[in-house]
């Protein structure tokens, strides 16, 4: 591994209105680099794996900041941080599977300056991809994690093409479990997109992990009130307990019409290139009571057509009973 | 020159603004309680206070301080009277190398300043971004404990802090 800490130089530009943001982003484009709190951002200019040429800061721009309650549900500002989002009364009261998720990204320091924006258009954690390799998502002819010798524990279940990288965001679970609406702004307009279209796979774009488009900022994740004070559940399984990304996490919404679920959103992050909506469990929880049964049935639906790697069978049971926990423990 | 806050005091910094915290604390401003562990946002020691929220200097541009206040372990203490999580820190014997308590004792800070009687789990939950390789844990945990039941705003540093 190079050097780390010491940053290749760049020109970093401090916008104070979103104009003055997607000015910058336009006028850059691909030489652009969009950065939010940084964590991201700052890991991969100190392991000088990636160095733009302008960095353009978004912590300045104040009215992407903030969580508002609309008649239809709530918007949240993509500059507010995580530990906001945790500590809002109501995300809380209404959506807490979203709280909880936010509680679980890594540690206080990096919540109070980590935005919800940032971790949801946070790159993948593949090692070989950080580790600067040239892999197809970084513009090889090759995947170093999907050999005989490569260490692919972390890597991905689901939907692999060439890449295997997962998504390693806590919250993009939770958003795309409460049908989020994402509005990004670019040099033509604005445009609002589905949490669920939001996030691409390799098959679609093997170099990006979302739709944004260089010159474009997402701005604002709209909630609508489908879900709101439904039953939720979340929980991540991680290597370490203290602070490390999930290696499988399941966000859930469930509503219950007396005894019976009459609407689910089940997510799984961690198992594919983008959080894995189970539309299957989806369909087999409703109508169900919320008993053993169908949280078992849940559980052995979720990994159906699962495709594991030499190393991380682990995570089919792992996956398995974390949704089967999200139906029964919900 | 760029406006720096720290501790209470405004210093004029000739330095370029995507320079690291960390680096203006240490470097420019001889502010070395601030200990630079791994520089790449894991281990914590680098921990300070930004308009009170803890943060990681190491990864935190100078730029995006802007005018917040910077507080580090420097600026904990009023004067000579210690604050609490530093009186118990010494009551305890936490440190075996000392090398990450600068920061554990900003993250534990923070945590008192908006909880002053956290229970274990959350004195746990609030350090888990601070790392200590002599294993020292139980010991922090046992401070910080003590440090609130002796009660962060009324701290009388003649108190006798017991164990």
């Amino acid at each position: 591994m190079a050097t780390k800490d010491m940053m290749r130089p760049f020109q970093l530009f401090q916008p104070e209105s979103l104009d003055g943001a997607l000015a910058l982003a336009d006028k850059h484009g691909g030489d652009g680099w969009i950065m939010s709190g940084g964590n991201d951002s700052l890991s991969w200019f100190k392991d000088r794996v990636k160095s733009p040429v302008a960095v353009i800061d978004l912590g300045g721009v104040t009215d992407l900041v903030g969580i508002r309650e609309t008649a239809n549900g709530i918007e949240i500002g993509a500059q507010t941080t995580l530990t906001e989002i945790a500590e809002s009364d109501v995300i809380q009261s209404k959506f807490s599977v979203l709280s909880d998720a936010a509680r679980h990204v890594a540690t206080p320091q990096i919540r109070n300056v980590s935005s919800i924006g940032g971790n949801l258009c946070q790159d993948t954690r593949c090692w070989y991809y950080r580790d600067g390799l040239d892999c197809y998502r970084a513009g090889g002819t090759k995947c170093y994690a999907d050999t005989p010798e490569g260490m692919n524990r972390e890597h991905c279940l689901f939907n692999a093409d060439r890449c295997v990288a997962v998504t390693p965001s806590d919250t993009a679970p939770a958003i795309v479990a409460l049908d989020g609406q994402m509005t990004i702004a670019g040099p033509n307009g604005t445009r609002t997109v589905p949490a669920e279209e939001f996030f691409i796979g390799p098959a679609i774009d093997i170099e990006r992990m979302t739709v944004l488009e260089p010159g474009e900022i997402l701005t604002t994740i709209t909630i609508p009130n489908t879900f709101s004070g439904a039953t939720f559940y979340f929980e991540k399984v991680a290597d370490r307990n203290s602070w490390d990304f999930a290696l499988v996490n399941v966000a859930a919404a469930i509503i219950e019409d007396g005894s019976t679920i009459s609407d689910a959103r089940v997510v799984c992050g961690g198992v594919e290139c983008v959080p894995k909506r189970l539309t299957v469990v989806e369909e087999v929880v409703k109508g169900s009571s919320r008993d053993e049964e169908t949280a078992a049935l849940a559980g052995q639906s979720a990994v159906r057509g699962a495709t594991p790697l030499n190393y991380n069978h682990f995570k089919i049971p792992l996956m398995e009973n974390l949704v089967k926990r999200a139906i029964r423990d919900a | 020159m760029v406006d720096l806050k720290v501790n209470g005091k405004t210093h004029a910094v000739d330095v370029p603004s995507d320079m690291p915290l960390l680096w203006v604390l240490r470097d420019v401003l001889g502010l070395i309680g601030t200990k630079y562990g791994c520089g790449i946002a894991q281990c914590g020691a680098c921990t300070v206070h930004v308009n009170g929220a803890s943060v990681r200097s190491c990864s935190t541009p100078l730029a995006a301080v802007g005018d917040g206040e910077v507080t580090t372990i420097e600026g904990l203490a009023d004067g000579t009277n210690l604050h609490p999580l530093q009186q118990a820190w010494i009551e305890h014997d936490v440190a075996q190398c000392g090398y990450c308590q600068a920061g554990q004792i900003m993250s534990a800070a923070a945590l008192l300043a908006e909880n002053p009687s956290p229970t274990d789990a959350e004195i746990d939950l609030a350090l888990q971004g601070n790392y200590c390789r002599c294993g020292t844990y139980n010991r922090i945990r046992k401070a910080v404990r003590s440090a609130s039941e002796a009660g962060v705003a009324i701290f009388d540093p003649a108190t006798e802090v017991t164990a």
